[in-house]
């Protein structure tokens, strides 16, 4: 964005999609954990997760402003559906993966129709209490997901007949990795396309859409379905890759503390989620060694003074300071 | 008010008739603001609409274009009942408008806003998996939009940070990228300083002949200079339609309007 370009639109256009060293720095920072805290891989996938999680409400809260409070409704699809595939069907990963992303999909776009009506206050009390609705269902649903028990025993065979989930989680952070990865490029791409610039434009101005002949309520239908769907390959993740499903895939805190993830890192700029993510797991895992029952507490102050301060999140001010610098 | 609408082609013979109401009423609680409306609009022409403050001219601009549902009445577009019709479908058939007060996409640079109005058009904004430089006749269309209104040069800018008188343009911009046959301007030079307004209607000027135009506008040199029809809006009805000349020499027109000078 620094250099103004004397070529023609088109290639500026396409400068904007560019990859940035900064960014091929980050994804190579990824793997640092196999060499550098391999005794913390499996926090290091839960991060993967989480962030594959926070990218899918970045897609409609970062882009379309669509925001939502119930999003751990299609993490909890997504995971139950791959743990009971597993279960009941076969161990094979990849077709898990694609099953929960399927059916978080499907559910995604049936309650789009609703979703796409409403904004602000009435949508986020809409998200709620289907969020709400869709953990009690499971809860009650115990001869299927185990209720409060959760669901036991979902062993998955190894990835590509190769790789075993190991105790270390060496495999479950590569595999959680390289499902990120490949979301993020499809993610990337999808922000850099004209739907993207859509999606940029309802953000921007709302009202302004009809008046330039868009369909508003029709793009954002199809970002929800493909959010839904991002998220249930996140769940489809962490039951895979915890081979467990619990009822807190479903619960509230989940759709919480993905927003709350989302926020700290910066919406609506694809990496604020994975590096909200990074920060808030790293704060619980250090806080919660501190006082275990109270880590809650510092991260509501952290929350606090990130959006009192950095009101674009960490990856927003970041980018302040960083054109602060190239312009002087 | 008549309950049945008779198409707009019977009513003027000969010339056709780009945009047309008939009957249209809307109020809010008892308060009228559109009485009646009956327009005819012929193809290319250039239609001032003046009148006081709270006359209703906007909202006859929202009730076309749909952003405000009519009580009752009819609006044609190009002989087509579009009455019923959601704004953005509106504006598909070819019916745009500008906002008095700025209405655009801050945070977008005026290249990717036109270029998504373009996108829109050309029905490609659905399109997620392809990068939106792959799309190279839709960004030169909406580049050469811009450069029309001479806003090639700050086509990089975020528009939070162009001037404001260059976002008056990019209001037109936006416009345009729908490729209007009617295009309805809201104090197209709200708000800009009088010797820059005449840029601003120079601007609109030299659009098409084809391209049918409704303005409204409070500056009296500017109606008399670029309107070849104007019609006066009071209280929600028309009180009086005519010639530049007509209207001019129009006694009640004077004293309702002109002779108050009103010009804010």
């Amino acid at each position: 964005m620094t250099d103004i370009p004397t070529a023609s639109p088109q290639a500026y256009l396409q400068s904007l999609s560019r990859w940035r060293p900064i960014e091929i720095a980050f994804w190579l920072a990824t793997l640092l954990p196999f060499w550098l805290f391999p005794n913390y891989l499996s926090l290091a996938s839960q991060i993967a997760v989480a962030a594959l999680f926070a990218l899918s409400l970045d897609l409609i809260l970062g882009y379309a402003g669509v925001v939502s409070l119930g999003h751990a409704a299609f993490f909890g699809i997504g995971a139950y559906t791959a743990g009971l595939f597993t279960i009941y069907v076969w161990g094979e990963v990849f077709t898990g993966l694609i099953v929960g992303c399927a059916l978080a999909a499907l559910v995604g776009y049936a309650s789009s129709f609703i979703i796409a009506r409403f904004r602000h206050l009435t949508l986020i009390m809409i998200t709620l209490g289907l969020g709400l609705l869709l953990h009690e269902a499971a809860n009650s649903a115990s001869w299927l997901t185990g209720g409060s028990d959760g669901l036991q025993g979902v062993s998955v065979w190894k990835v590509a007949g190769l790789f075993k989930f190991d105790l270390y989680g060496t495999t479950a952070y590569g595999y959680a990795l390289g499902v990120l990865f490949v979301v993020f490029l499809a993610c990337r791409r999808l922000i850099n396309s004209p739907f993207g610039l859509a999606l940029r434009g309802i953000r921007e101005n709302f009202v302004r859409m009809p008046a330039i002949g868009a369909d508003s309520r029709a793009h954002i239908r199809k970002i929800y379905t493909i959010s839904a769907a991002i998220a249930g390959i996140a769940g489809a993740v962490i039951a895979q890759t915890t081979q467990t499903v619990s009822l807190e895939a479903l619960s509230f805190e989940r759709s919480a503390d993905v927003l709350v993830m989302l926020v700290l890192g910066g919406a609506g700029r694809l990496y604020g989620g994975l590096v909200g993510a990074a920060i808030f797991l790293i704060a619980r895992d250090q806080f919660s060694g501190i006082a275990p029952q109270y880590w809650y507490f510092w991260i509501g102050i952290l929350l606090v003074v990130v959006v009192m301060l950095l009101p674009n999140g960490v990856l927003g001010g970041l980018s302040k300071i960083m054109s602060r610098w190239s312009r002087t | 008010m008549s309950a049945v609408a008779h198409s707009p082609k019977d009513a003027i013979a000969g010339s056709a008739i780009a945009l047309a109401t008939r009957g249209l009423s809307k109020s809010f609680g008892s308060l009228v603001v559109a009485r009646d409306i009956e327009l005819n609009l012929p193809v290319g022409a250039r239609y001032a609409l003046i009148g006081p403050n709270g006359a209703g001219k906007t909202t006859l601009i929202n009730l076309m274009t749909g952003m405000l549902a009519a009580n009752s009445g009819h609006i044609f577009l190009g002989g087509e009942d579009i009455t019923g019709l959601a704004p953005q479908s509106r504006v598909k058939r070819g019916l745009a408008r500008t906002f008095q007060i700025n209405t655009l996409f801050a945070g977008l640079n005026a290249l990717e806003a036109v270029t998504l109005a373009v996108a829109e058009r050309r029905g490609i904004a659905d399109k997620f998996w392809q990068n939106i430089a792959v799309h190279k006749e839709a960004i030169e269309e909406a580049y050469d939009i811009l450069v029309k209104l001479r806003l090639g040069d700050s086509c990089y800018q975020p528009t939070r940070e162009l001037p404001y008188g260059r976002q008056r343009l990019l209001e037109i911009a936006l416009a345009l990228a729908t490729k209007p046959k009617v295009l309805l301007l809201d104090e197209p030079a709200a708000g800009v300083p009088q010797e820059e307004s005449g840029d601003i209607f120079e601007a609109v000027a030299s659009l098409s002949d084809q391209l049918t135009l409704l303005f409204i506008e409070h500056d009296m040199h500017v109606v008399f200079r670029f309107a070849s029809h104007i019609i006066v809006l009071v209280g929600g009805a028309i009180f009086a339609e005519g010639s530049p000349v007509e209207i001019a020499a129009d006694p009640g027109v004077r004293e309702v309007y002109l002779g108050a000078r009103k010009h804010g």
